[in-house]
């Protein structure tokens, strides 16, 4: 474990790029290449099937560290990672009495599958015991998942080029092509280093997808862009991100987070046996009836559903509504310019007329002027979209978040001046600071609470509450204190839908903290009429 | 009625009528240390001991002060008073309360370990303790010190080699201080902010030595910084003051240190666990060994630090106070009245 976790706090342990490549590059030349893979898994969030449950987990640390499981419950929310509060409520231990590297550790987590509840106990305290606090904390995420380090996907591959270049031994490899051997349904478990980078023709996995191209959002009027006639305008659907493959006869549909997603619809399914040439396509899953598309909230229900029930699949259908094709045929095309790939893509879609219910292409909007299209965009929300995707009509299909070609131009959000009436502390990077808070709207002479919200504000701002909170606390709840309500802040949201589930009768989608209205007295904030005049 | 009740100006002995640390002006304070949520302006007059003398002076401009050995007992309409070493930052103490048999101790800020610059912790007997719980959770658990100046001295020393700027944040009374009496010199030049080499000079005028600083001033150029170490105060870190640095590594250290949130969240580079502060076992050791059996926490995780020490038997309730104490991004202050 010792290179892997010298590589970890080498990470860790700078915010510059360019040390964290030579450091990762490091740990490839000195790492066997199954702790390679393994490396390069966890850095692409893949990690080990789980074991062990982290309830046990808890139960054990605080046994060991000879506390009482509230205090490491306590503990554990304001330190915020489960793998570090273990680590660290142990004993210290200076050396490890142990050698086994990642991949062997990897194993024995992996062993412990079919043992019962007593011998799990053993081996995981055993291994505690036998670690420093660095390496502990690396063997429970190898549990419990989740290893953030600051390292992108980008970054590996970035080292990965470098590695190879460095390495006579090695084939040279470009970094697009190492991106797209990373994408997709490899397991690291199964498959060698060789495999996974080297060898000329990997085992060519179907249903690979490609890297998507992420646009950046357009702050400014989109004048800065230039020419109107050099861009394609397409409404920015408000579903989720999506890439659909056709090859060989089998359809797989990729969600952005690479999430193989082709079971929850299984509307798509007939796709598959479509006359026509195969394809990737680039696009949104979107829950469309009535030839609109449905709220957000519809197709909520269908993403956390393994299984679609019929009488789901009536009530919220979908659709992939198309926007970009990234291969057609066998031929991967995303070096042409948007403008043919497009061309292509009408094409492709016009000859399955018997598909167009579920595979629809999402219409360029004409406009001579940003004006024409500004105004076209204030029309965004009725129409169930969040604004414009702007796209460069000569631009090639990149990899990942690039600026330049593609580029997000959302609608404003709405907003409601509300009165903060719970705090609760933060935890990880803000354990000591009161960050997360809960307001509400008046309702005649009550406070109804209808969003909680904590992102928004300056770190000086949040200190500043965290002050407030301490002298204006009026009961205590755990975590949470109800404060005397008399700040008002301003919050932003995406979407506005009614909800049950809710005191106030309405849930927010992407609820943020604007700005804090010091300008404002409690007595001045919004209503609930006010937020319920928001819901269309 | 207890011999010390919390009040809305701070702690506050009612038979001697003397407040501890007050937070708001009262007609007479006695002084734990001179960090500037202890030591308040505004205030009648002031007592401390003498070696924190220099500091409040420095801090606070000229108020009315007496000054006291550690240890020596001083009477207040029948109630016993003395200062006892705190180990916190140079000057820092404990009060030692007694009032008709009953003695208390109001611990301030302060740490078991010697730094080699602070008065070593003395540890008191008392029946009721006030002990701050800055870090009262069972992860801060403090790592050596002498390794944690080896690996700052490695750091700066790789740094140098490199021609890259090493910047270190610190409290600028104390950590700062601290801080420079371990520093190899071997390496390089040590710079530091205004604030803490005006600190220095308040503390070497009083006649206790320390190793050689420099002060940041205008004439210097980016180059004279290739090999050094920078001290500064940790809201330098996001001032327009650091923009003369080329691509300084940021350093930061501090017993929030501890937390890999709590760094990331600083942006910074390195992050030292060095605290000034007991750290967990230090505080669950100095609270057995005063044989106190009522524990008042204060600063901190008060609530969950008295729930454990509830369990444990004592009897105990949290004090809230009006400052944060110490916290990651400033040196110790009085929060912003909203």
């Amino acid at each position: 474990m010792k290179h892997f976790t010298n590589l970890f706090l080498a990470l860790d342990q700078t915010t510059k790029t360019t040390v964290k490549v030579q450091s990762l590059v490091d740990f490839f030349n000195a790492a066997s290449d199954s702790d390679k893979v393994w490396a390069i898994a966890l850095f692409t969030h893949r990690r080990p099937r789980r074991t062990v449950t982290t309830s046990l987990l808890r139960e054990w640390a605080a046994e060991k560290a000879g506390i009482p499981l509230w205090l490491f419950e306590e503990t554990y929310h304001v330190v915020g990672d489960l793998a570090e509060t273990i680590a660290k409520v142990l004993p210290a231990k200076s050396t490890a009495s142990t050698n086994r590297d990642l991949s062997e550790w990897i194993q024995y987590i992996m062993a412990l599958k079919d043992k019962d509840e007593e011998d799990k106990k053993q081996q995981i305290t055993e291994a505690w015991e036998s670690l420093t606090a660095d390496e502990r904390f690396l063997f429970n995420k190898l549990i419990t998942g989740g290893f953030r380090v600051g390292v992108s996907q980008k970054l590996v591959t970035k080292a990965l080029a470098k590695y190879l270049d460095s390495h006579t031994t090695a084939t040279s490899r470009e970094e697009n092509q190492i991106a797209h051997r990373l994408m997709g349904n490899w397991d690291p478990v199964t498959i060698s280093f060789q495999d996974l980078i080297l060898n000329e023709d990997p085992n060519d996995d179907l249903s690979r997808p490609y890297p998507f191209y992420l646009a950046y959002a357009l702050e400014d009027s989109p004048q800065d862009l230039g020419e109107p006639d050099d861009w394609a305008a397409e409404w920015k659907w408000d579903g989720i991100r999506g890439q659909l493959i056709r090859r060989e006869g089998q359809l797989f549909l990729w969600s952005r987070g690479e999430e193989l997603v082709t079971d929850k619809y299984p509307e798509l399914a007939r796709l598959a046996e479509a006359v026509g040439p195969d394809f990737v396509i680039d696009g949104e899953i979107l829950a469309y009836g009535d030839g609109m598309p449905l709220p957000f909230q519809a197709l909520q229900k269908r993403i956390g559903r393994k299984t679609v029930s019929k009488k789901l699949m009536a009530e919220v259908p979908i659709i992939i509504m198309a926007y970009d094709l990234l291969e057609i045929g066998t031929h991967d095309i995303r070096d042409q310019s948007y403008e043919k790939r497009r061309d292509q893509l009408k094409g492709l879609i016009s000859d399955l007329p018997l598909h167009h219910d579920i595979l629809k292409l999402s219409e360029l909007q004409a406009f001579d002027t940003w004006a024409e299209l500004s105004s076209l965009r204030d029309t965004a929300r009725e129409r169930l979209t969040e604004g414009f995707m702007l796209k460069r009509k000569t631009g090639d299909y990149k990899v990942g978040r690039k600026k330049g070609d593609w580029w997000k131009w959302k609608v404003d959000p709405m907003t409601i001046d509300a009165v903060m009436i719970y705090a609760m502390r933060g935890h990880g990077r803000r354990a000591n600071l009161y960050t997360d808070f809960t307001f509400a709207v008046w309702d005649g002479d009550r406070l109804v609470s209808f969003t909680k919200a904590y992102s928004g504000l300056t770190d000086a701002e949040f200190k500043e509450l965290t002050s407030f909170v301490n002298k204006n606390t009026v009961e205590r709840f755990g975590p949470v204190r109800s404060v005397t309500p008399v700040l008002v802040f301003e919050i932003a949201f995406k979407g506005i839908n009614e909800s049950k589930r809710h005191k106030s009768g309405v849930a927010l989608r992407f609820p943020r903290i604007k700005r804090w209205r010091r300008d404002k007295l409690a007595s001045e904030a919004d209503t609930l009429a006010n937020l319920k005049a928001l819901l269309r | 009625m207890n011999v010390i009740e919390s009040t809305d100006r701070g702690l506050y002995c009612a038979k001697a009528d003397v407040y501890i640390d007050p937070w708001k002006p009262v007609p007479r304070a006695l002084i734990t240390h001179g960090h500037s949520d202890h030591a308040r302006p505004g205030h009648d007059a002031y007592a401390c001991v003498k070696s924190s003398k220099a500091i409040l002076r420095h801090r606070l401009g000229p108020i009315k002060m007496t000054t006291y050995n550690y240890g020596e007992t001083f009477t207040i309409n029948g109630v016993k008073f003395s200062f006892h070493p705190a180990g916190h930052v140079i000057g820092s103490a404990q009060i030692r309360i007694e009032q008709d048999g009953e003695v208390w101790v109001v611990t301030g800020d302060y740490k078991l370990e010697d730094d080699g610059i602070s008065e070593t912790y003395e540890q008191l007997q008392c029946h009721a303790m006030i002990t701050e719980s800055t870090f009262g959770l069972p992860v801060y658990d403090w790592t050596d010190q002498e390794e944690v100046y080896n690996d700052i001295n490695n750091w700066w020393s790789e740094n140098a080699d490199d021609g890259t700027t090493t910047f270190l944040t610190a409290y600028s009374l104390g950590k700062a201080q601290r801080i420079l009496q371990h520093l190899d010199q071997s390496i390089g030049t040590v710079y530091c902010h205004g604030a803490i080499a005006n600190m220095n000079d308040a503390i070497v005028n009083s006649g206790i030595d320390l190793n050689p600083y420099h002060k940041v001033n205008a004439d210097n150029k980016a180059d004279d910084y290739k090999t050094a170490i920078v001290l500064s105060p940790p809201s330098a870190l996001n001032s327009a003051w650091i923009k003369r640095f080329k691509n300084p590594s940021v350093g930061v250290a501090s017993g929030w240190m501890a937390l890999r949130g709590a760094r990331r969240r600083r942006g910074a580079d390195r992050g030292f666990i060095l605290s000034d502060h007991c750290d967990w076992k230090s505080l669950n050791q100095a609270i057995t060994d005063s044989g106190a059996t009522r524990i008042y926490p204060t600063h901190g995780y008060t609530q969950i630090f008295s729930q454990w020490l509830t369990e444990k038997g004592y009897d105990s309730q949290p004090i809230e106070t009006a400052f944060i104490g110490e916290t990651l991004d400033a040196e110790p202050q009085e929060e912003t009245k909203v």
